[in-house]
């Protein structure tokens, strides 16, 4: 199995060390409830340099990246800022989600999921032939997320920096960005592993406590942020994925992957949004899920730690009511359809 | 790790039970189970009085991560539920082998404790 720089802390530090798409990672430090609300009350950090860094070079990168991304890069071309975006296949289906960050002048990096770290490669550097675009996999990057909402003073004893979210600030040896998977205030670091290392210690030297996966998972879906792998693949194009949003088609002479089987598609027909029940018991990933004159299926399913009860994300038929019903070992749960942004909706 | 006493018999579903003074016998899941499952967040606990056989599964432990049936050691009558389970599932975590017991049973057959694993052949084979 791969490794991060960080292994070691992990194991040490009462790390429950599990396969994570081919990455021994840790999937809690003792109780992924604790470390969920650590970061939703205080603060907390993540290793995840799992994920895959891609540099580029050449002078036509912003050409490359109207191409390849459905998002438009022009967005963020005025201000070092970080945009999100996900990655179509010629049939406008869903190959991966991804930031893509503003570095200055005309360099771009783009941080992708860990199991498509492969795919991405080939398919960028397929891409890119075409723009003179040279792509630098950095697979030694360390990348560590300080989240909560103590994040930022813990971050200004270390850098005078200050970022409006999904603003970057790229220094000498480490770029700092307000992004983040957990729906609070919080930056992700990427740097190489020495300055990693040394990151990351004086952040545990600080008192701030080490997240696993489990509450790293927790924390996206109450803030209702898809899952590469469960919440969408391959199979799905993003209106039924609750990514609309991220589908640029104001500028008409901009051709990206995808963009004509986009246009070609018939209404969707599907939609993905948020459930949650007080029911006791989970409806997990897979589930079915019916109403009258349709249905669906849990895409991602959780104990919620912050709200005390099940909330998750599914794909329904678009005429989906109010509330559904779905089975859980025999018993008829009944459930309410909301937004996806748990946070703000069940607050 | 919780100290596993040593007056319990398992199965190798992870469930514990032991003999209390009055004859019953007490059931629960090991230290290692809960420790596989993280944090438990419900449990569903079966009904008392109903009449139960051994590796029935009679009642569901979940964690945030995954649901888990509980497999019955002994065949019986149940005769008590912890009900303090319903409302704090977390005991599990914290006191496997004491506060967060399952359920109490009224063994039929007391040989079938035989039939279960000791203290030691439970470790080997949740270690292996």
């Amino acid at each position: 199995m791969k490794k991060t720089y960080l292994n070691e802390f992990h194991v040490n530090n009462g790390g429950q060390m599990v396969d994570f798409a081919g990455w021994e990672m840790p999937v809690n430090y003792g109780s992924q409830i604790s470390e969920h609300k650590e970061v939703r009350e205080n603060v907390g950090i993540f290793d995840v340099s799992h994920m895959a860094v891609f540099d580029f070079a050449g002078s036509r990168q912003v050409e490359f990246l109207e191409h390849l991304l459905p998002n438009d890069i022009n967005k963020i071309l005025a201000s070092r800022r970080a945009l999100y975006s996900p990655l179509l296949n010629d049939k406008g289906m869903i190959l991966d989600d991804l930031i893509v960050y503003h570095l200055g002048d005309e360099n771009f990096r783009i941080i992708s999921n860990c199991g498509t770290r492969d795919q991405n490669n080939a398919w960028f550097r397929k891409v890119a032939l075409n723009f003179d675009v040279a792509v630098d996999f950095k697979e030694e990057a360390s990348i560590i997320a300080l989240q909560g909402p103590k994040a930022n003073d813990h971050l200004n004893i270390l850098f005078d920096v200050a970022l409006e979210p999904f603003h970057i600030k790229n220094l000498d040896d480490v770029m700092i960005a307000r992004t983040g998977y957990t729906g609070e205030v919080g930056f992700e670091i990427i740097s190489d592993a020495s300055r990693g290392f040394e990151l990351w210690n004086h952040f545990i030297e600080k008192g701030i406590k080490p997240v696993g996966l489990a509450a790293r998972d927790t924390l996206r879906l109450e803030a209702g942020f898809n899952l590469y792998g469960s919440d969408m693949t391959a199979e799905n194009h993003p209106y039924e994925s609750n990514l609309g949003w991220t589908i640029d088609m104001s500028n008409n002479t901009r051709d990206f992957i995808g963009k004509s089987a986009l246009l070609d598609l018939q209404s969707d027909s599907k939609k993905l949004v948020g459930f949650h029940t007080d029911a006791r018991g989970v409806l997990r990933a897979g589930t079915e899920i019916y109403f009258d004159g349709g249905s669906g299926i849990v895409t991602s399913g959780t104990w919620s730690p912050t709200f005390g009860k099940n909330i998750g994300l599914c794909r329904v038929d678009n005429n989906y009511p109010d509330t559904g019903n779905a089975k859980l070992r025999d018993k008829e749960i009944n459930l309410h359809f909301c937004e996806t942004n748990f946070l703000k909706y069940l607050k | 790790m919780a100290e596993v006493p040593n007056n319990l018999k398992f199965l190798e579903s992870h469930e514990w039970a032991r003999t209390e003074d009055d004859g019953s016998v007490t059931v629960g899941i090991s230290d290692h189970a809960q420790g596989l499952l993280g944090d438990i967040v419900f449990v569903e606990l079966p009904e008392v009085g109903s009449e139960v056989n051994k590796q029935d599964d009679v009642a569901v432990v979940e964690s945030v991560k995954a649901a888990s049936d509980v497999y019955t050691p002994l065949s019986g009558e149940v005769l008590e539920v912890n009900e303090a389970l319903n409302d704090s599932p977390e005991i599990i975590n914290s006191s496997p082998y004491e506060d967060g017991w399952f359920f109490k049973i009224k063994p039929n057959n007391i040989e079938e404790l035989s039939e279960l694993l000791d203290n030691e052949a439970y470790q080997e084979l949740s270690e292996s």
